[in-house]
């Protein structure tokens, strides 16, 4: 073993100290604050395999303290032995399921493509639409973000009536889409005017229109900024509740619908709830794990403007 | 908010455009305005019993309108050429976003200023300022404001909160990729969810984990919606935990596109971290809290979710925002009228309050020397 040369002074052991304290600290915040994060998600899988006196008692780790079941699973039709049988709560949850897939992704990729279109025309050209400069329209896109919801809600309840859009994907489609619309144009905008405009001139010199330098110069470029809104708009519209509620009722519910109508029923299954609860979260689950690298950068846009 | 535009691309262009090809192209938006125009006087002779068409809805009019909305489109190029090229970027989310919110907008006015309950035979009725002085009448509408107020007030724990944990995220940590993952995904849960997993299962008070803990604690009878103040409480700090990680992420964005060479300037001058932080990254991140608070007020003026499905705005109103008020007030009493102008009275408010936050957020970040 070889002699420690060069040694702390004295003076410095306190330094030492103060630092380990600090680490401590910073890890202890981080790990207190990711299990508050993460221990209701890790509750409601639990849940959802727990039978009745495992909930009651309150028993948390599995295998340890009870015995884990497919409880809520089987009530939900999707446990090992049920998935193979008729079973009229899976159809309906996977008619839900179905529903909002289709009307998440539909009205994000909507949103994706006008909002980009938008937001590309609104940083390369001047326009004017009779008062309207660039910046009013800007400003005219942006400012839906301030329109609460419920100021749409009701008299959209009674054109949709009128127009036999009731309780109909399309309906949702159009509405998330507006929804969702301002967001995508404030993060495109952001993106498109970090690419340097020599990029089209070049294009447009050697023969290329406008809209092709823009489809096929341009928009590769601004790929990763259109994956990165398209993600955050599905998060909002796969989770979106109060239209979804007010405009649908038998056809088009979504996932959060159904989540919502089962618990206002009396004497709550547990496991059934939790089961449900987690199979609605659970792609948006996997989404943020795999791609937590675009959510972030869509959000991050907005902020550095 | 600000109004960034990028470098403009500047292109000269030498457009022949024939008269009659610029005749065309006026043609068709007239051709299908003149659509629009008889397929809605149709629709009104149907709907009077003039006609006997044997429409049911009114989606003639609408797929007029759309042909209408590609036939102005089309129309730019024809018309203008380049310049109606360029137009076109923008046009198809104009026509959209006007015909969507605009219309509706229009439309919505007239609803409120009537007395109009989808339940009831009568159909609409015009009845001018009644639901106005029904508002001002309505404690519990007052009451609903006055909550929204204490709601927007929970952002500023929030943003300290937010702020700590970005600051945490951007220390020289390990596993920083996990812990980012982990603080992310309650964003992504859907608010009916969370109101389910924490409202209805975690805080219930025989068996429910928090309860659990609140009597270990020493709270022998944990009832988290029954005191109107620890139900207000409850909600903000669900709603705050599903949020936190919105501000979290756009306050870190900001702290990593703080120069190093400040910090590292301001630590050789003497100032500790405790200094270091009030007198260089807290100005210095001001512009990106200022916009991360403003978004978040934005969001939070549409807070109703967890509320209407945890609380349904009880004990006695205590939670309710406007939103979920006005959910309620069509769901229990179908009154589309009443709604719809309290709806447009929380609009304007909103209007109002967030043109002057804006305004002083704008003195407030403009450099004072």
């Amino acid at each position: 073993m070889t002699e420690q040369i060069f040694h702390d002074a004295p003076g410095e052991a306190g330094y030492r100290a103060k630092w380990w304290t600090s680490r401590v600290l910073i890890y202890g915040i981080l790990i207190l604050w990711a299990f508050i994060c993460l221990f209701p998600i890790y509750w409601t899988i639990t849940t959802s395999f727990k039978r009745a006196p495992d909930v009651m008692q309150g028993n948390m780790v599995p295998w340890l303290n009870f015995v884990p079941d497919w409880l809520g699973w089987r009530s939900l039709g999707l446990s090992p032995d049920t998935i193979g049988t008729e079973s009229t709560v899976r159809a309906e949850f996977l008619k839900r399921f179905l529903n909002s897939t289709i009307i998440s992704v539909s009205a994000s990729t909507l949103a994706v493509v006008l909002g980009s279109l938008a937001a590309y025309g609104l940083s390369r050209f001047s326009y004017r639409f009779g008062f309207m400069r660039n910046s009013d329209i800007s400003f005219f896109f942006l400012s839906q973000l301030i329109l609460p919801p419920v100021v749409l809600a009701l008299p959209f309840l009674v054109l949709y009536k009128s127009l036999a859009l009731l309780d109909s994907r399309i309906g949702l489609i159009l509405l998330y889409t507006l929804t969702v619309l301002p967001i995508v144009i404030w993060i495109m905008r952001d993106q498109f005017a970090s690419i340097p405009t020599e990029l089209e001139e070049a294009a447009l010199v050697d023969g290329l229109s406008i809209w092709g330098a823009f489809l096929t110069i341009i928009l590769p470029i601004a790929l990763p900024g259109m994956v990165a809104a398209f993600i955050l708009s599905l998060v909002l519209t796969w989770n979106e509740y109060f239209f979804a509620a007010l405009l649908t009722s038998t056809n088009a519910v979504t996932l959060p619908v159904m989540v919502a109508s089962q618990t206002g029923s009396q004497g709550i299954s547990w496991w059934s709830m939790a089961a449900l609860s987690f199979a609605a979260i659970l792609p948006l689950i996997v989404i943020g794990v795999i791609l937590e690298r675009f959510i972030i950068k869509g959000m991050a846009a907005g902020a550095l403007k | 908010m600000s109004s960034t535009e990028g470098d403009l691309l500047h292109v000269v262009t030498v457009d022949d455009i024939s008269p009659g090809r610029r005749s065309f192209g006026r043609g068709i938006v007239w051709a299908a305005a003149g659509l629009v125009g008889v397929v809605v006087i149709l629709q009104l002779l149907d709907q009077s019993g003039h006609l006997q068409i044997g429409w049911t809805s009114w989606q003639p009019t609408l797929y007029a309108f759309v042909v209408w909305a590609v036939a102005l489109c089309w129309a730019q190029v024809l018309i203008r050429g380049e310049y109606g090229k360029r137009a076109l970027f923008v046009m198809p989310a104009a026509i959209f976003v006007a015909a969507m919110v605009i219309f509706p907008l229009i439309f919505g006015l007239g609803i409120a200023f009537s007395d109009w309950n989808l339940a009831s035979p009568d159909g609409r009725k015009f009845n001018g300022t009644d639901n106005l002085v029904q508002m001002w009448h309505d404690p519990f509408y007052w009451n609903a404001l006055k909550n929204m107020v204490w709601y927007v007030l929970a952002i500023l724990p929030e943003y300290a909160i937010a702020f700590g944990l970005a600051l945490l995220l951007n220390a020289q940590i390990r596993a920083r990729k996990f812990f980012r993952v982990a603080f992310l995904l309650p964003l992504m849960l859907s608010p009916v969810a969370v109101s389910w997993m924490i409202g209805k299962s975690m805080l219930e008070a025989r068996f429910g984990p928090i309860s659990r803990l609140a009597r270990e604690v020493g709270w022998d009878n944990p009832a988290f919606f029954s005191s109107p103040e620890m139900a207000r409480f409850m909600i903000m700090a669900m709603d705050a935990w599903t949020f936190i990680p919105f501000m979290m992420i756009m306050i870190l964005a900001g702290l990593q596109a703080i120069p190093k060479e400040l910090t590292e300037a301001a630590r050789v001058d003497g100032a500790g971290p405790w200094r270091g932080f009030w007198e260089v990254t807290f100005p210095l991140m001001l512009p990106v809290s200022i916009t991360a608070i403003l978004i978040r007020i934005i969001f939070k003026l549409k807070l109703a979710d967890i509320i209407i499905n945890v609380t349904s705005g009880g004990p006695g109103g205590a939670t309710d925002s406007v939103t979920s008020f006005i959910f309620r007030e069509y769901r229990d009493r179908s009154n589309v009228g009443y709604g719809t102008l309290l709806a447009m009275v929380y609009l304007v408010i909103i209007v109002i309050a967030m043109t002057i936050l804006m305004k002083l957020a704008d003195r407030w970040m403009r450099p004072k020397f």
